[in-house]
């Protein structure tokens, strides 16, 4: 995926960052977000390592070695942070203290299960925080390629990679589409140009209910 | 009581197939001078357990690189590629568990009890072959306490009773790895005289803490320094 459309998905999903929210990023696209934080919202990030209340990157050699987000990066603490231990940390979203968190998947189903954290027998990356953070935070954002490197969907009738966590997903971004899992089903949104409804419909391999308005993100409607 | 002693005393506890726990997450946390001593002594066949297997070069990655792991207790494994692949040769075995889940379960080794009931993780693989149980109308999996033959910790301060004050980050697995293990060895950045730490700061109670020993620092690049090299592409520790 090209930096243009990393942000562009990392934009969008900031949207979805309200006022008061305590908001996980996971790693990766989803980190990305806290650059794209809307105007005059303001959110509390939670880190699983054990901030919360995390800040922007440090200035470059203003970096602290022990002051790192969940992917080892340096970050900074706003005011009113706290630090805590890994149960403690695990405690404020087994909880349900969390109320957004961003997350990277391999695959998701129309139910919104996630598959992201093993490839039998290519890669076991671990599980890390994402089965507490997709089970119980409040909404579950995923960022994703809409297809794979094989161009298959990766959003599918069935996850085949073992799951994170069933029906967790609330909402899906790709750099093709946005989508909304709904008790009715897998709604189509929003539509990232240059695509059409045609083509996302072709790439996503379980079944899409096209409402009768689908916006379109980056370009008028072809 | 006076728990300061040398890293070579220390040393003396690990041996060839024992079980060590450890603090860090990412490396950041890890106690490097014990590591370096464990490396330096050639301690091979060893269990961990641990929050991860940090990347190639730091920390608790370094013995996970140079096969002296025989098995890993742990949530992630993705930032230390060489992990990844002794775990397909089948040369490393790899217990995996909900990061917040294992936390759980050195915690309860720690504090006495026999282990946790959590519903992160039902509905998937981590199920299988667990015991559950119902309470209140809800299901749980059934996971039991992890305790170890040595635990190993980095703080940031240490006095001579084992009182230990944490570096911010670096805190995370350290203070639930200080309390499960049947030895727990403190690495301390600095060592500070009996009554120096504020009692109100204390985050682990010395009664926990078997013995006290000076660290020389972290002695490895970190990933943001070492962008270029051989970092591990985006698969990183955590979530």
């Amino acid at each position: 995926m090209g930096e243009e459309s990393r942000d562009r998905i990392a934009r969008r999903a900031a949207r979805e960052l309200k006022d008061g929210m305590v908001v996980n990023l996971g790693i990766g696209i989803p980190t990305r977000v806290a650059d794209f934080i809307p105007e005059g919202v303001q959110v509390v990030f939670h880190a699983e390592n054990g901030i919360l209340g995390a800040g922007p990157t440090p200035e470059p050699g203003k970096e602290d070695g022990f002051l790192c987000n969940a992917g080892g990066y340096p970050v900074t603490i706003v005011e009113g942070a706290s630090y805590c231990d890994s149960a403690i940390a695990f405690a404020m979203i087994r909880r349900g203290g969390i109320d957004m968190t961003v997350l990277g998947a391999l695959e998701v189903s129309g139910r919104g299960d996630l598959a992201n954290w093993i490839v039998p027998g290519k890669r076991a990356a671990g599980i890390g925080g994402a089965m507490e953070l997709a089970q119980k935070a409040k909404k579950v954002v995923v960022l994703m390629n809409h297809v794979n490197r094989d161009g298959q969907s990766k959003i599918r009738k069935e996850c085949e990679l073992p799951l994170t966590a069933r029906e967790c997903v609330d909402l899906i971004i790709t750099d093709m589409a946005v989508m909304e899992v709904t008790g009715e089903g897998l709604v189509l949104r929003e539509v990232m140009a240059p695509y059409t409804v045609e083509e996302v419909v072709r790439y996503t391999e379980a079944e899409l209910q096209i409402p009768d308005t689908v916006a379109y993100i980056g370009g008028d409607a072809p | 009581m006076n728990k300061i002693g040398t890293l070579e005393e220390a040393l003396n506890r690990i041996t060839d197939g024992c079980t060590l726990m450890y603090g860090g997450f990412g490396g950041i946390g890890n106690p490097p001078s014990l590591i370096d001593g464990i490396f330096e002594k050639g301690v091979k066949n060893l269990t961990l357990i641990g929050n991860d297997t940090a990347f190639p070069w730091i920390g608790i990655g370094r013995l996970v690189t140079a096969g002296r792991v025989r098995k890993v207790i742990t949530s992630h494994i993705g930032s230390n590629p060489y992990a990844g692949q002794q775990m397909e040769e089948g040369s490393l075995e790899v217990e995996f568990y909900p990061q917040g889940t294992l936390a759980e379960k050195i915690r309860a080794g720690g504090v006495g009890l026999g282990g946790i009931l959590v519903d992160v993780g039902i509905g998937t693989m981590i199920e299988e072959g667990k015991e559950t149980v119902v309470v209140d109308g809800r299901k749980y999996l059934v996971e039991p306490a992890l305790t170890a033959e040595v635990a190993i910790v980095h703080a940031r301060k240490a006095d001579p009773f084992g009182n230990l004050v944490f570096d911010k980050t670096g805190r995370n697995f350290n203070p639930l790895v200080a309390m499960a293990g049947q030895y727990t060895i403190a690495e301390a950045d600095e060592i500070v005289p009996l009554g120096e730490l504020d009692p109100e700061n204390v985050v682990t109670p010395g009664i926990f803490v078997d013995r006290v020993i000076p660290g020389k620092g972290v002695n490895w690049e970190w990933v943001w320094e070492k962008k270029a090299a051989t970092a591990s592409r985006g698969a990183q520790p955590g979530s």
